[in-house]
Order: C-alpha cells, then sequence, then structure tokens
C-alpha cells in the first residue's frame, strides 16, 4: 500500500472550477472520508486521483511517485462502486480468483494468492458457496477480497454504501472499519453522508465549492468546527445558531443575544476575543446536547417548547428563545409539552465571525 | 376535523394482496402514523381512502359516514404525495390558491388562507416565484401547503419527506409537527422511516405485509415491541438479539454458555406463564448496556471490535466468541480497539421473545 498527496489539484470543466487547488495527504494504511454536499467537487477528486479525469494543474503522488499522468491502469489501484457487485455463477474463490486469471498469471500462484486473501478475511468455510449464499457482510467480504487481490497501491470508494437499506448499511460500515484495518489499506471514501465520515474515517477533508473547508479527525470537525459551513454539516440534529454581538461587562467578554440574554465565555475564548472590538457582529453556535433543560429558574434564558420529538432512545425538543429556535436533545425518559415554559443554559459554545464565518473562540 | 375508520379493508391486485383485513382508527385532531417497509400496504391503504382504489372488501369511514362509494372529490380528504408536482407556470401563491379557486372563495379569503400557511410553512417570502427557482425543500413546503390551504376533514400524507435531504427534511418534520399542533387537523402519514414515525406520530401503526402489526404510542412501539420484527424495525441502530435458553428458576443461559443473567421476578413470571418452549431469543437496545473498566459481579468481558464515533455518542461493537454486540455510549471514551472491555446489560431492559411465536414475552 501506498500513500497518496494531492498538491494543489486543480480541475475545471469549460468555465466551471470543479476542483480550485485542493491539497491533502492520504497516509499509509489511513482512512480518509471526503465529505461534502453534491457538486463540491469529492467526486472530481477522486476521479483525478484514479486517472478517470485529467487535471489542469498541480499533482498526485503515491508515495513519492508522481501518477499525475498515468494511464489509470498503470497507477494500480482498487476503484470500488458497488461493495455487492459479485459475479452470481462463480462461487466466492473464484470470484476472488476472477482478477488474477484475467491477468493470465500461472495456476500455482492464482491459488497462493486467492488462498491467502481467503484466510485474512476469514471466508476460507465458505470459498465454495455462490454469492446468493453469503450473508450480506461475507458478501462484502468477498466484494473486497476480489479487490485486494491484485494488491493494489490504493483503494478508492465513491458511496459505496448509498444504495443499500438503513440497516444493512449499519452494519456494513462497521464492517468495512473493520477490514480496512485489518488489512492495511489506504483508503479515500468519496460520500455526502455525515455519519459515515464520522463513524468511520480516520481523517475526514470537509468540502465545499471545490475548495476544502476543514481536515480534521472526526472528534475535531465535530468539536472544532473550522466555520459555519462545517458545523451546519457534521451532526444531526444539527448545531444551533444564534447571532449576537461581543461585549465587555465588568471586565467579562461576553456574548449578547437578542431578548438581551447573555452568554457566558470559557477563560480560553475570552482570552481569544478579548482583542475584538466591541460590538463585533458574530454567530453563537451550541450542539443540542450542549443544550440542557431545566424546570422554570429567573437564572437561565427562558425558553417555551415549540415542538417535541421523542424519538427512543433520545427526545428532541425545538425551543423558542427570543424569536429564536434552537432544538435540544433530551434523555429518552424527559417528556416536555407544546407550549410548556422551561429555563434553558448551554454547556459548550462555540463563537463564529458573522461577515467572515470563520470560528474565532 | 374528523375520524376516519378502515374496518377489514382489503385490496388485491390480481393475485397479489396489498391490504388484506385491515383495521384501523385515525384519531380526531391527532397525527396517525402508518409505518412500515417498502411494499407493506402503506400507499395501497391512502389511495383506497382517497378514492383513488377501489377495495375489494370492507368499509371507510368518516365521522361515522360510510364513503366508499363516493368520488374522490366528495371525500373531503388532502393528499400529499411522496413525488409532489407544481404546477410550472403558475407563481407559488397560486400553486398554492388552486385548491382554493375551484371552490368559488372570494378573493380575500384566498389570500387570507393562502397567506396564513404560508407563514406557518416559512414560505412567505417565495410567493410571488415560479416553482423553478425555489429549492426542493421549498417546492415540497409549497406541495403542503397547498393541501393544507383547505380544510380537509383528514389529511393523507404519503412520505411527503422522503425526497428530502437530510438537514431539510428534519426541519421540515419540525415544522409539520408543530403546525398539525396549531391547526388541529387530522393527520394520517404514511412512511417507511421509523424517525420519522416516532417523531411526529401521536400513535403509530405498524403494518407489514398488508397486515396490521402493532398499534401504539411511540414510547409504547419503542420500548414495549410487540414482536421480533418490530423490534428490530424501530430503533437505530437496532436492538441486539441473542439466542438463550430459559430456566424455571428465571436463570436465562445466552450463547449457549455465553453468559448467565437471572431476569426479575416479573419477567420470570411472565416468562413461566407464557412461554411455549425453553428455546427465547433476548433483545437489548444498544443503550441498555453499559461499558466499564472494572470487572463486577454481573459484567461479562468482550473484545472492543469498532469504534464508530457520531460526536455527541458513539457506536462500540463488542465481540464476544463469536457473538457481536452493539452498545451505545455517551461522550468520548478512551476506549481502543482489540482492548477488552466488562459490560452489563440492564436485566429491567432485558426484552425475552418466544422463539416459536417470535412474540415478546416480558
Amino acid at each position: 500500500m501506498s500513500s497518496v498527496t494531492v498538491d494543489r489539484l486543480y480541475k475545471k470543466y469549460g468555465k466551471v472550477e470543479a476542483v480550485k487547488e485542493v491539497s491533502f495527504v492520504v497516509e499509509e494504511g489511513e482512512f480518509t472520508v471526503l465529505l461534502g454536499p453534491s457538486g463540491c467537487g469529492k467526486t472530481t477528486t477522486l476521479r483525478c486521483i484514479a486517472g478517470l479525469e485529467i487535471p489542469n494543474g498541480g499533482t498526485i503522488k503515491f508515495d513519492d511517485e508522481d501518477v499525475t499522468n498515468l494511464s489509470p491502469a498503470a497507477r494500480n489501484i482498487a476503484f470500488v462502486f458497488q461493495l455487492y457487485a459479485l459475479y452470481p455463477h462463480l462461487s466466492v474463490y473464484d470470484n476472488i480468483a476472477f482478477p488474477l486469471r484475467a491477468e493470465k498469471l500461472a495456476k500455482e500462484e492464482v491459488k497462493k494468492q486467492t488462498e491467502e486473501v481467503l484466510k485474512l478475511l476469514q471466508i476460507e468455510d465458505v470459498q465454495n458457496m455462490k454469492p446468493r449464499k453469503l450473508t450480506s457482510g461475507q458478501k462484502q467480504r468477498v466484494a473486497l477480497g476480489r479487490a485486494i487481490v491484485r494488491r493494489p497501491r490504493v483503494f478508492l470508494l465513491d458511496e459505496p454504501l448509498s444504495n443499500i437499506d438503513a440497516k444493512l448499511r449499519e452494519m456494513t460500515r462497521a464492517e468495512l472499519k473493520r477490514l480496512q484495518k485489518t488489512i492495511g489499506a489506504t483508503t479515500l471514501y468519496v460520500t455526502h453522508d455525515q455519519v459515515e465520515a464520522m463513524t468511520m474515517a480516520d481523517k475526514i477533508v470537509v468540502m465545499n465549492f471545490g475548495d476544502i473547508q476543514q481536515i480534521g479527525t472526526p472528534y475535531e470537525v465535530y468539536h472544532y468546527p473550522a466555520n459555519l459551513f462545517v458545523a451546519r454539516f457534521i451532526g444531526s440534529p444539527g448545531m444551533n445558531f444564534i447571532s449576537g454581538k461581543i461585549i465587555t461587562e465588568l471586565g467579562k467578554v461576553l456574548i449578547e443575544l437578542p431578548g438581551q440574554l447573555k452568554a457566558g465565555l470559557s477563560v480560553k475564548q475570552q482570552d481569544a476575543l478579548s482583542q475584538s472590538n466591541q460590538s463585533r457582529d458574530v454567530v453563537l453556535g451550541v450542539r443540542p446536547e450542549d443544550v440542557k433543560v431545566f424546570p422554570q429558574e429567573e437564572t437561565l434564558y427562558p425558553a417555551e417548547v415549540y415542538v417535541f420529538e421523542p424519538l427512543g432512545v433520545q427526545n428532541i425538543v425545538t425551543l423558542k428563545i427570543a424569536d429564536t429556535l434552537i432544538k435540544a436533545t433530551l434523555p429518552g425518559d424527559v417528556f416536555l409539552q407544546i407550549g410548556e415554559k422551561v429555563s434553558v443554559s448551554f454547556r459548550e459554545i462555540r463563537i463564529f465571525d458573522k461577515q467572515s464565518e470563520k470560528l474565532i473562540a | 376535523m374528523s375520524n376516519l375508520s378502515l374496518i377489514n379493508l382489503t385490496k388485491k391486485y390480481g393475485r397479489v394482496t396489498a391490504v388484506s383485513r385491515l383495521n384501523l382508527e385515525v384519531e380526531n385532531r391527532k397525527v396517525t402514523v402508518l409505518l412500515g417497509p417498502t411494499a407493506a400496504g402503506k400507499t395501497t391503504t391512502l389511495r383506497c381512502i382517497a378514492g383513488l382504489e377501489k377495495p375489494q372488501a370492507g368499509d371507510i369511514f368518516i365521522d361515522g359516514e360510510r364513503i366508499n362509494d363516493l368520488p374522490p372529490k366528495d371525500r373531503d380528504v388532502a393528499f400529499v404525495f411522496q413525488n409532489f408536482s407544481l404546477y410550472p407556470r403558475y407563481t407559488v401563491f397560486e400553486n398554492i390558491a388552486s385548491p382554493l379557486r375551484i371552490r368559488n372563495i372570494s378573493k380575500d379569503d384566498i389570500e387570507k388562507n393562502v397567506k396564513r400557511v404560508a407563514h406557518m410553512l416559512h414560505i412567505d417570502h417565495l410567493l410571488e416565484r415560479k416553482p423553478i427557482f425555489i429549492s426542493g425543500g421549498e417546492m415540497q413546503r409549497v406541495a403542503i401547503a397547498r393541501a393544507l390551504v383547505r380544510n380537509p376533514r383528514v389529511f393523507l400524507l404519503d412520505e411527503p419527506l422522503t425526497n428530502l435531504d437530510a438537514k431539510i427534511r428534519e426541519e421540515t418534520r419540525t415544522e409539520l409537527k408543530r403546525l398539525q399542533n396549531e391547526t388541529g387537523a387530522t393527520f394520517f402519514y404514511a412512511t417507511p422511516d421509523q424517525i420519522d414515525a416516532l417523531s411526529i406520530g401521536d400513535r403509530i401503526v405498524i403494518i407489514n405485509e398488508g397486515h396490521v402489526i402493532q398499534v401504539g404510542s411511540p414510547y409504547e412501539i419503542y420500548h414495549q415491541p410487540a414482536n421480533l420484527f418490530v423490534a428490530d424495525f424501530v430503533g437505530s441502530p437496532a436492538m441486539n438479539f441473542l439466542p438463550a435458553v430459559f430456566s424455571e428458576n428465571g436463570m436465562i443461559d445466552v450463547g449457549p454458555n455465553l453468559m448467565k443473567i437471572q431476569l426479575p421476578i416479573e419477567k420470570t413470571q411472565l416468562c413461566r406463564q407464557y412461554l411455549s418452549a425453553r428455546e427465547i431469543i433476548i433483545g437489548i437496545r444498544p443503550e441498555d448496556i453499559t461499558l466499564s473498566q472494572e470487572k463486577t459481579a454481573t459484567s461479562f468481558s468482550a473484545q472492543v471490535e469498532v469504534i464508530e464515533p457520531l460526536g455527541m455518542s458513539q457506536i462500540i461493537r463488542l465481540k464476544m466468541n463469536s457473538i457481536s454486540i452493539r452498545v451505545r455510549s455517551e461522550g468520548i471514551s478512551e476506549l481502543t480497539v482489540d482492548s477488552s472491555i466488562h459490560f452489563t446489560m440492564k436485566e429491567k431492559k432485558i426484552h425475552i421473545f418466544d422463539k416459536n411465536s417470535e412474540k415478546r414475552i416480558a
């Protein structure tokens, strides 16, 4: 397996810039996810790495080798579109041996390499079965087995789970993550689904409008989103946003919110904002699990229940605070009525600049 | 707004029975959700009520009036389709107003009503635009507004949020629920999505293969699923299911020979009374298992196989010999893949299913 280095990759179609000087690295053995909404340039980036598109600028390296102008076949990559596309009339063994036989390898060599893969993926005991007899997890192993038997340098996956139902997707996700680590495959995975990205990735590259918005671990992009776009895109239910202004009162930096409410900041956040202009326009971001709901109490923010949605494991309440709607997650055994008056406080908050939309504290 | 009831509703297409002797009630001013997988018979049921399909047997009543023989236009129901279509040459205002125009309502009243629903669905600023200039989520809100602008006896909603992307879907669902609450409309809402069902429903009717499987509040459906099908269908990540054997003293042997768990007395009694055989399936939701580094009297040990962070919580997959168990844990943990860990099941939260009938016993 190799590492992948993408350096100032640029691709346009006519006048449309699909990818604007994008740079990132996929380390050897790492699971990197390219995440973004449709049209953000993620698939174009992947196709450039696969050699299916020729970029207008920038370079792509596998380890130290520049592959930017190599044909797809010469790159030795495995491009997986759908994890379940197996040959139905062939046994598990023959499905995996297929690419080797296509390359006209000696019989002995085919046998040796196929058996290695069967063993690695723990599917030796089903090697004589046809795909329709297999469980979904086994099918997935076979599909991966067929891809790795050629010993590709990199795995490229383009929304491989998008066409399967929710239950199966959840199972497949975990299996795939486990397998990726077992075989130590350098993997670049494209998706628009933030849950897939969060659950599987070692590293997430968030893209929008052909640009990288943030590169980070799932923890970093969730807890320290670089800007409002990332904050909005990651997490469900999404982060709440309330417009405010920076003010200083009795030596403390605070955020003034609509309805004469004020939000306190951590010492670190106060330091970060202490040089800011007074009345600077900001956006306060708070995740639904960091909105704490209490019976009515004077020292906290007053709020009214706008909608209550029980989800079993947890309940989601939409609250109206000074004309802004925000969501809070509650334990599954706490129930509220529409119209009920409650009080609210915030645990962790993030502050974004209103103009640049960047995280500032 | 009114009460809708279906009695023994049966609809066949050739030899295929889409809906079989369906009995259900849609309560006045409430949201009743029809939840089931694809091809469960949801859409057929709604189409029979709207008069778009003619059932072979059964009765449909609205407010005590049998409507089977009424033409669709006289049934006074509104239908919101999954694949909504707007008039492309009309503005948003004209689209919403169209059901009122054909009913000879005064211009002032039309304007008042259109503005009222547009405001509730946050599309007031779009009224002068043509559909091609608004987003998919906005189009669906217009389609919903067009249904809501009238005051029909029942609203039939057929997967109204299915074609929307995740964020807009969440938002629209919240607005729809608020709107129903404000107007006191009667909703009959079909969806294959269990999250939609739990969050919007006052009552949920679960159907599969044309039959009603369970009727209950979201709480009942989630905490007291009638059988394995419901238990597996509702909840994400899904409930864990493990084979086990029940002993008269309330001890269950999971695996077998992997774990011995003592059931609470109430569950033991129910099992003694109602089990058809000693073979059972136990079900436990991922949030009802707790992890710890320390071994306790009731804990078991397993290997951490996969960790899936979701931000506010994470899903941990454990491996214990040949079985795999999903655990949901809040916050961030220090766990590492392949390390050993101890876990405990909350005994009160263990569901016992009869292996033969697949029904929930305790």
